[in-house]
């Protein structure tokens, strides 16, 4: 009987130890699974490109931030997996490594795509109201804001007396000290 | 005046309104070309079928539509039956086979029928970047001298021919009256 026990508990413990093992394998899978994901991921929009100076790398990814992907117009060509997003990609870095600035760069996206392809558009009629608008608001709300304190402060500071107030006042005080004259 | 001032919140929430009601019928995918008042950019492709090599002066003199079209894109397919159309009542349309395998278009117009006059194979795209197309199909009306008057972006059909394109194209529609 005893034995049968030993041999029961032996048993349960193997099973334990399989279930761990078991566990084990599926996190490890989960992980590998999730690596490969985030892989795929990254590969399917990066494309690389060698740049012959570090300055130029990082004039590529802020261009490539501040313009706009025609086709899909919430993202970035640094975004987009659209087509003319990695055709822009792919003349911007042509452009960068044959010396053009950036002003150059954006001026040439401009005269084809239009000033909607930049994220940060230049000052002109039709901009004007995105670029001052902010500064208009605020200070419409500053000058509203001064108005209805003005406004509250006349409501609850004591009025100056009028001299009609003042006089009868003077006249009340002078009966008063004739009184109490009288009464001493 | 404090009684009106009760109705301002009402008359913000009216004015926000109807600017929110505006933005329901408005169209973010349009965008007005860049191109529009200023010549077609020059280039120098092969036609599809001859391979001879066009540039500019060879296909501009009188208006004609400039169409962007390619075998990967549904649309394309879709408008196609009506640019025949257009094409048999004596429209010009340059086709522009943008990012495209030359043989599988060549496949197509045999199948379907070519409404093109000419067709420039732009297989990297790069007289597209500088037209600013950014997919297909896109239909340009280039005037007599060379320069953009318009872009639609989608299909083109009957309706946006007699509401929009014809205006540069008085003839045809005589002619089909006349037949």
């Amino acid at each position: 009987m005893a034995e049968r026990i030993v041999r029961v508990v032996s048993a349960a413990k193997n099973y334990e130890c399989l279930a761990v093992r078991f566990y084990d394998l599926v996190v490890r899978w989960l992980l590998a699974c999730s690596l490969c994901a985030v892989a795929i991921a990254a590969q399917a929009v990066i494309e690389t490109y060698e740049f012959s100076d570090v300055t130029l790398e990082r004039r590529y990814h802020s261009l490539s931030d501040e313009l706009r992907c025609p086709k899909c117009q919430n993202q970035t060509i640094a975004d987009s997996n659209a087509p003319i997003a990695k055709d822009l990609r792919f003349l911007l870095h042509e452009q960068l490594e044959s010396g053009a600035s950036d002003d150059e760069i954006l001026s040439f996206m401009v005269a084809r795509y239009g000033e909607f392809v930049r994220y940060r558009p230049g000052l002109d009629s039709n901009t004007a109201l995105l670029w001052y608008g902010p500064l208009l608001l605020t200070l419409v709300t500053l000058a509203a804001l001064a108005m209805h304190l003005r406004g509250r402060h006349r409501a609850t500071a004591p009025a100056e007396p009028t001299e009609e107030e003042r006089e009868a006042l003077r006249a009340q005080m002078t009966k008063l000290s004739g009184e109490r004259e009288r009464q001493a | 005046m404090p009684r009106l001032r009760l109705f301002l919140p009402l008359a913000a929430f009216i004015l926000l309104s109807l600017l929110l009601f505006k933005g329901l019928s408005l169209d973010p995918t349009s965008l007005p070309s860049a191109l529009v008042g200023k010549p077609l950019p020059d280039f120098e492709l092969e036609e599809l079928h001859s391979s001879e090599v066009l540039s500019r002066q060879r296909i501009v003199g009188e208006p004609m539509l400039v169409n962007i079209w390619a075998t990967w894109c549904y649309s394309c397919r879709v408008e196609h039956p009506f640019l025949l159309e257009l094409a048999a009542q004596g429209v010009r349309i340059i086709g522009l086979n943008y990012k495209d395998d030359s043989d599988k278009a060549i496949g197509w117009l045999e199948d379907l029928g070519d409404p093109y006059a000419l067709t420039l194979s732009d297989t990297e795209g790069m007289l597209g970047l500088d037209m600013g197309v950014y997919g297909a199909p896109e239909t340009y009306v280039v005037d007599a001298e060379g320069v953009v008057q318009y872009r639609h972006v989608g299909v083109v059909d009957e309706q946006v021919w007699q509401s929009v394109l014809s205006a540069w194209f008085p003839q045809p529609k005589i002619t089909s009256v006349l037949q």
